[in-house]
């Protein structure tokens, strides 16, 4: 199967310090894999690699094949990367509509001369924006919300607008950094839920961080463990739950024991 | 009636902030000084409103902090706030009688004593002043048990006569232009306030109104939609008919005013799209305030003699100079954030105008002695042309302008550029991860800020005829700023309101001689505690649903929570 995107031994150093070393990983096409890791392991560097907001000192990314390292940001969503922050980073004095609005940005033309003089053509493509970020809001159960500025909207409504402002770029890969960070079980049960959706029916794929194991175990096709920049595992969940290098070395003893739980639910 | 209810301190407290507060107005100086300016003719002077007002406000303060609804309470409270307000002046003015205050306060004069004891013998004047404080401790205590309807129309009429009363002079000026129409109004002014008769006429009327507006039912039945755009063309048309006889309702000296408030408008509208929208801090705008004057006086002066355009010839390459210095100041500056571009903008603003002033650019910009003899706009075809030279033609140029600019600055802030801007201005990291490019965002930002300002200067130039590098202060670019502020970041009728707010009003109080900018400082500062978003703060568009698919406000709406 082909891979949508290809991390090639990436290093990132900060002065002396070794963020990401060689790193090394693939995500197949229509997948919803996972990166895990204690703090600092790495992964929100890798996130900022990919997505060009680092460069990093060696190796190479590569997305659909097309080697995309040091690009900008912009260049790089442009591609069809989109992503979401750990702590949500909405436009927080915009409403939750203009925030779509924004993350359609690269398929809109208008500028100066349309925004004064609004010729038919600019009122065709506002039209059509607005049409598709009401569906959009829609998609992601916001509807009636969409007047309300961002910072306004509950926390877990922050999540999926932030979602949804990603998706409005029509990612082919959307990276989520901690989509389920301080939500309480039954939120996090519906955004899995709502994760793999995103996959099903829009086709994206998916490439997750995330620290909540029951969440990581249930929804990942592969897992990459990170720890101290370095890959030290990786497979299926099955196989990050057996592998004892994982779970001694890295999960802990706690750690552990909520995976116990995880294998026994599921 | 239940000690228990009432609170000793809460009153003393009051009381005595209300009579220090009495007295601190008294010893700068505007009681004696307004002793002889009357709100109502012979009833009340603006001195003994200043020393009255502490001891009501305060007092008023002790009421509303006390929960018991006991009328007994409510008027020991007041009472006793009030007299012991009334105490401590009758302490100042005892020590006064002891110790020679005027050595350290000059205006602790025997005349503030004689008017603080109604010009009485002390004792007798003294034990006026304390039963009219305590009086007046009594009645406000009074008002405050009456239905909040009640309330409100005792509250707007007494400050609409207060507020008449101290314009009585203003208003009169306005009048003279009126001709028999002032006839209607004379009888309401006295020689100095608003005469008895007068006073209470408008106290009735105006109470009468809001007592009748409190009593109608709060939602307005909704209008058919055709309906609706009936209303709203009458009263786009209403609007449009004053500002055009504006200048003659108001007079030439009330034009003048109008005309700076209107460049103002102009430059705060360009400033508000590069700090309001775009969120970039620029402390230098007066820069393109200059290049747009300068380029017109450089043009047109015939004292300079370079090229001798008419205003209209030169009013674009003005533009085209300003936009294009919008853009020069912005290129460096790309890559920098809040406090650093401010302090590189306020360099920028100060570069420009030292160069006016330098020595080196004499020949070309005039140096101290600026460029005179600045041609005037001539509007008009063949023979039929006019000059526009005083206050009340430059006022339809300056409306034209900022017509056309509102117009331009409400386009762009609904425009898919505007949203750029403010994704930008909210979180910069994110808006480039979206794909905005931010170079020509903010580019594009400075370069409209530039133009708006520039069509400001041009005007001013054509307005005063000559320019001096003095006009460009750093403390223009300041005004802008506050004004932007006042009126509500990012706002465009807030530039508006904030104009009016911070230029307008110190005109306004004039009347206040010497102590207009306190009042207009206090003025401020109540402002910005009160109201920290703005007299008119920005509002959204709505875009998911139309006006009448809003959902009730019953509606329960959560309130943010979390990060």
């Amino acid at each position: 199967m082909e891979n949508v995107l290809v991390s090639n031994k990436v290093t990132k150093r900060f002065g002396g310090l070794e963020a990401l070393g060689r790193v090394e990983i693939e995500v197949r096409k229509g997948a919803i894999q996972s990166i895990i890791g204690p703090n600092g392991a790495g992964k929100t560097t890798f996130f900022n690699c990919v997505t060009g907001f680092y460069t990093p000192e060696e190796g190479e990314i590569l997305l659909n094949g097309r080697n995309i390292t040091g690009l900008s940001p912009d260049r790089v969503t442009r591609l069809g990367v989109a992503r979401t922050y750990q702590n949500i980073r909405l436009f927080k004095n915009m409403t939750a509509v203009e925030n779509i609005l924004v993350g359609m940005h690269p398929h809109l033309k208008s500028w100066l001369f349309g925004a004064i003089f609004r010729d038919p053509r600019t009122m065709r493509e506002e039209q059509t924006a607005l049409a598709e970020a009401r569906r959009m809001l829609e998609f992601v159960g916001l509807k009636g919300r969409g007047d309300m500025l961002a910072t306004n909207l509950p926390y877990g409504e922050q999540r999926r607008l932030e979602i949804a402002r990603a998706l409005a770029s029509r990612p082919h890969l959307l990276l989520l950094d901690e989509p389920t960070a301080g939500m309480n079980p039954s939120e996090t049960q519906e955004m899995v839920h709502f994760i793999r959706r995103l996959r099903d029916e829009l086709g994206i794929t998916i490439l997750i961080i995330e620290h909540q194991m029951r969440v990581v175990m249930s929804i990942s096709e592969k897992i990459t463990v990170l720890d101290f920049g370095q890959k030290i595992s990786e497979g299926t969940p099955a196989e990050i739950q057996k592998d004892e290098r994982v779970i001694e070395a890295y999960l802990g003893r706690g750690a552990a024991s909520g995976l116990g739980e995880a294998r026994a639910q599921g | 009636m239940s000690t228990k209810d009432f609170d000793w301190k809460l009153v003393l407290r009051s009381g005595l902030l209300g009579g220090a507060i009495a007295i601190l107005l008294s010893l700068i100086g505007i009681v004696t000084g307004f002793n002889e300016t009357y709100i109502i003719y012979k009833v009340i002077t603006f001195g003994e409103l200043l020393v009255l007002g502490p001891i009501l406000a305060f007092s008023f303060a002790a009421l509303r902090r006390t929960s018991s609804s006991d009328s007994g309470v409510r008027f020991t409270t007041g009472a006793l706030a009030g007299l012991t307000s009334g105490l401590v002046l009758l302490a100042f003015v005892g020590i006064g009688q002891v110790i020679n205050l005027r050595a350290v306060f000059v205006n602790a004069s025997p005349d503030l004593y004689a008017m603080l004891s109604y010009n009485q013998s002390l004792p007798i004047g003294m034990l006026l002043r304390l039963l009219v404080s305590g009086l007046v401790g009594l009645i406000v205590a009074g008002f405050t048990l009456l239905p909040t309807r009640l309330k409100q129309a005792l509250g707007q009429g007494l400050i609409y006569v207060i507020l008449i009363g101290l314009m009585g002079r203003l208003i009169g000026t306005v009048m003279t232009n009126w001709g028999f129409v002032s006839l209607l109004f004379e009888w309401m002014f006295a020689s100095s306030g608003m005469s008895f008769l007068g006073a209470i006429v408008l106290f009735l009327l105006v109470g009468g109104l809001a007592y009748w507006r409190a009593g109608r039912p709060k939602v307005k039945p909704r209008l058919e939609p055709k309906k609706q755009q009936t209303v709203r063309w009458a009263t786009l048309a209403g609007v449009g008919l004053v500002l055009i006889f504006l200048p003659n309702i108001l007079g030439l000296w009330f034009s003048e005013i109008l005309d700076n408030v209107g460049l103002f408008i102009l430059m705060g509208l360009g400033l508000n799209i590069v700090v309001g929208f775009a969120g970039l801090l620029d402390l230098g705008y007066v820069a393109f305030y200059a290049i747009g004057a300068y380029t017109i006086g450089v043009l047109t002066s015939p004292e300079l003699g370079f090229f001798n355009l008419t205003f209209w010839q030169a009013f674009p390459f003005a533009l085209i100079v300003a936009l294009i210095a919008g853009v020069l100041l912005g290129l460096p500056i790309l890559k920098m954030r809040g406090d650093y571009l401010a302090i590189v903008t306020l360099g920028f603003g100060e570069i420009i105008r030292l160069l006016a002033l330098s020595d080196w650019l004499k020949p070309w910009l005039g140096g101290t002695q600026g460029i005179q003899r600045i041609e005037r706009p001539v509007i008009g075809l063949g023979n039929f042309t006019i000059e526009l030279i005083s206050q009340q033609q430059l006022y339809y140029l300056i409306l034209a302008g900022i017509i056309l600019v509102a117009f331009i600055a409400f386009r762009l802030r609904d425009s898919r550029l505007g949203r750029t801007w403010m994704a930008l201005r909210e979180d910069e990291d994110v808006a480039v991860a979206m794909g905005i490019n931010h170079v020509a965002t903010k580019l594009t930002a400075f370069a409209m800020g530039a133009l708006f300002s520039g069509i400001g200067g041009t005007i001013f130039a054509a307005k005063i005829g000559s320019i001096y590098p003095s006009s460009f202060q750093f403390l223009v670019s300041i005004n802008i700023l506050s004004l932007i502020i006042v009126g509500g970041i990012g706002s465009i009728p807030g530039v508006f309101v904030g104009a009016l707010a911070l230029m307008g009003l110190p005109e306004l109080l004039r009347e206040f001689a010497e102590y207009r900018y306190l009042f207009y400082g206090a003025a401020l500062v109540a402002m910005m505690l009160y109201k920290p978003e703005g007299l008119w703060p920005e509002a959204r568009l709505k875009l998911e649903l139309h006006e009448d698919e809003i959902p009730p406000p019953g509606d329960p709406v959560p309130s943010t929570e979390g990060s």
